[in-house]
């Protein structure tokens, strides 16, 4: 199974100069005995990988050009560490999925072309390696394109591919550009690296703030600190505090270095608002133009993570930015064969299975679809008696279901209990909910901290005289409850 | 759209690591070895959260074989920052005459860092703790997570690792339990000296160059203090040298260097071919030390 990984990487390390000597000594000693210059050693962790010369877990490697800075996710490749490729992949910009040019495109390197891209992943590289043991033949490197490119293709949201013929033990293409190849005429794969545009990944949403912390030094500073999951943030500018709806203004943005004019993701900032406004961790600062998704029930992917198996209706926790929350699997709705991403019936996923499912949260969540944030749109479950971490998800979509979307609205109407209508109507407003009440005593509900109350709303309530029977302060809070449940208030 | 420069990029993610563990976290405590990575690890603290005060107190392992400079520059460092200092040392071990000739480095290490470290952790109830070690410095490190687990025996188990995406940080820990926690993880040993330039970060003198009395043994400089009992031949001389790394004095060797200030201390870095634990006795005692050493609780 060893297509070369740990002498690519080596590769890529000696050549561009960032192996220390004492290390390269290291190596020479332990190569001593078979002669030349092992580099797959300068990836060695741990004594069991050692002992089995494979990759078990990710490991992290750091080196950097006059151009670039660069983190190496080193990931094992087989089908029984997909967790921890998904892991590797989970904070990358870019992926190489490395094919043997002696067997071609396998079932392996479709399944690393297929999760990378569904981490998020818009960059491929497609190294096909020992090029010199197949004579740098350029028939062999463009069936593998061609073949690779087909299956590219059927993933959906298909990342950018760029394919490079190398060989990672003679040196070819990794930084130096091969002369043995004449016939490409490419980058080579350090090259690639440099000069890769990474700015189209961002697809920018709206100010995402999730509350990490509250500094509160003493009784006149009340900062809210966390780090920015996309957009900018201004003093001056409106902002919407998820659940409560909320809207202010910011004050300042405050630092140890003095107050900044702005700040963008990613940075970790600390924020104050214009007025004293209940938040804590857990909540989101948000753009009010552009506010995320309000789910209790939502599709998404599933990468199973633990021996025991995902099923429907066990309990979970789960952690979505700077809150963890009950939850539970409502529904596994396929299987996803990841070489051939076929959807497979399941009831329930094991080990290293991806599959798509419907998740409910015990509280409302504040969600952008995973492609559009990787912040706000991930999430991990645990599980609350062994405490592991057994699940790694990104959001796909609310459910077509009561209680997704944001911002839900509500019409409700009563005949003869004006005194209910008002007790409802104050304590909606005292929510920040703008409210309006209309003659046919129908009281028409807004979202939270928007500025008027809608005129087409997205929910219907009636009640008749009977089922209000009970006092006016009990009805009003039966309606409130109601309320909360279908989504429109908190 | 702007963007960050990579310093700052690492220190956004650092702060997002040390408000987490702040808010989850009962009882946290930061590791302080009074080295160049823990004089950035509390700095990044002190922005965290300020204008606040560092929400948890300082824990040095004093194994009493430090050099007079770094305990020097503890004491004034933590009364300047208004930080609490918690020191710890192994003193029964100490008691009993524990000493690296006599035991040899690795059982030395054993009592006198990581057996302390541990009763310290214990004794403050601590359920977090951070360390400012980087996965770039020893290949072991490469593999851990920023929240490392450890058992009630405060052991880690590098084949049951907790996955770890984004930038979710599983904190869940039963009584007894704890968690490592590296903000540094992702930062070179350059992006430390460039970040303690550009932020202007004190640190122990004993990093730069001056001539410095010094036994050459074999191709290590060891500092002549703490008694460091001379082989035969060995003559104590001035060295101009610098301590790349700061361990205990008989553990420590210096580099032969000109480099007196950040910035040539940086431009030496860029030209290194020589990694910086090189220098440290304690990886080298055995094939994969570092591993057996952190399985057992060791930072």
């Amino acid at each position: 199974m060893d297509d070369g990984k740990s002498t690519l990487i080596g590769r890529l390390l000696y050549d561009s100069q960032t192996v220390y000597e004492d290390q390269l000594a290291g190596i020479r000693k332990a190569t001593k005995a078979h002669g030349g210059l092992d580099l797959s050693l300068l990836t060695d962790g741990l004594r069991a990988e050692r002992e089995q010369g494979i990759t078990i877990d990710v490991a992290y490697r750091y080196f950097s050009t006059p151009q670039r800075k660069f983190i190496i996710a080193d990931t094992p490749g087989h089908e029984q560490y997909t967790r921890n490729m998904a892991t590797g992949a989970s904070t990358a910009n870019l992926a190489i999925v490395l094919i043997d040019a002696r067997h071609g495109v396998l079932a392996q390197s479709r399944r690393h072309a297929f999760i990378t891209t569904l981490l998020g992943i818009r960059h491929l590289v497609i190294a096909v390696n020992k090029m010199d043991l197949m004579e740098y033949r350029e028939d062999v490197f463009h069936s593998i394109c061609g073949e690779f490119g087909r299956f590219a293709g059927q993933i959906g949201n298909p990342p950018e591919l760029q394919f490079i013929p190398l060989s990672a033990l003679c040196g070819d293409n990794v930084v130096h550009r091969s002369t043995r190849m004449p016939w490409y005429r490419g980058p080579a794969l350090l090259e690639h690296l440099e000069t890769v545009s990474l700015t189209a990944d961002d697809h920018a949403v709206g100010l995402r703030l999730p509350v990490q912390y509250v500094i509160r030094p003493n009784q006149d500073f009340r900062g809210l600190a966390g780090q920015l999951a996309s957009g900018s943030i201004r003093p001056g500018d409106p902002v919407m505090v998820l659940p409560s709806g909320r809207r202010t203004r910011v004050r300042s943005i405050v630092t140890r270095e003095g107050e900044l004019a702005e700040a963008f993701a990613p940075m970790s900032v600390t924020v104050r608002l214009d007025e004293e406004i209940d938040v804590s961790r857990g909540d989101m600062l948000v753009s009010p133009a552009d506010p995320p998704q309000r789910v209790l029930r939502f599709d998404a992917t599933l990468v199973w993570m633990n021996e025991k198996p995902a099923a429907a209706d066990r309990p979970y926790l789960l952690k979505h930015t700077t809150q963890t929350l009950a939850a539970r699997i409502v529904e596994i709705r396929h299987r996803v064969d990841i070489g051939t991403l076929a959807a497979q019936p399941a009831g329930e996923l094991r080990l290293n299975e991806i599959g798509a499912v419907l998740v409910e949260a015990q509280r409302p969540l504040f969600v952008d679809p995973y492609r559009r944030n990787r912040f706000t749109g991930s999430f991990i479950l645990l599980d609350a008696l062994t405490n592991e971490t057994v699940g790694a998800g990104m959001i796909e979509s609310a459910a077509a279901e009561a209680g997704d979307g944001l911002p839900h609205t509500a019409a409700v109407s009563m005949e003869g209990k004006p005194e209910v209508l008002w007790l409802l109507a104050r304590r909606l407003a005292e929510c920040g909910h703008p409210v309006a009440v209309l003659p046919a005593q129908v009281l028409l509900v807004g979202p939270a901290g928007a500025a008027s109350a809608p005129s087409a709303p997205s929910v219907e309530i009636r009640f008749t005289p009977a089922e209000l029977a009970e006092n006016p302060a009990s009805a009003a809070d039966r309606i409130f409850q109601e309320l909360v449940r279908r989504g429109v208030t908190a | 759209m702007s963007t960050l420069t990579h310093l700052q990029a690492l220190e956004a993610e650092s702060i997002h690591i040390l408000r987490e563990v702040a808010a989850e976290f009962q009882r946290p405590v930061m590791l302080y070895s009074i080295g160049k990575d823990s004089s950035v690890m509390v700095r990044l603290a002190q922005k965290a959260f300020y204008p606040g005060p560092l929400p948890f107190p300082l824990l040095h392992i004093d194994t009493s074989y430090k050099f007079r400079e770094m305990v020097e520059f503890r004491d004034r460092f933590c009364a300047e920052i208004g930080a609490r200092l918690i020191v710890h040392s192994n003193t029964q071990a100490l008691a009993a005459g524990a000493n690296p000739f006599r035991l040899g480095t690795q059982k030395c290490c054993g009592l006198l860092k990581t057996r302390a470290l541990l009763d310290a952790l214990t004794a403050g109830g601590f359920d977090a703790a951070f360390g400012g070690a980087r996965r770039d410095e020893e290949k072991s490190r490469a593999k851990e997570r920023v929240y490392s687990f450890r058992d009630s025996f405060g052991q880690w188990d590098p084949k049951n690792q907790r996955p770890e995406l984004w930038n979710l940080f599983n904190s869940r820990v039963d009584k007894g339990e704890s968690i490592r926690v590296f903000p540094l993880s992702n930062w070179t040993e350059l992006d430390v000296w460039e970040y303690i330039q550009v932020e202007n970060i004190p640190v122990v003198p004993l990093y730069f160059a001056r001539p410095r009395r010094m036994v050459e043994r074999g191709e290590t400089l060891i500092p002549v203090e703490h008694d460091v009992p001379l082989l035969p031949g060995e003559e104590p001389r001035m060295v101009m040298c610098r301590m790349r790394s700061l361990g205990c004095t008989p553990c420590t060797g210096a580099i032969r260097s000109e480099a007196d200030t950040v910035p040539k201390i940086i431009a030496e870095m860029r030209e290194f071919r020589r990694s910086e634990r090189e220098n440290r006795v304690i990886d080298h005692d055995q094939e994969g030390s570092m591993e057996l050493k952190k399985r057992e609780g060791y930072f």
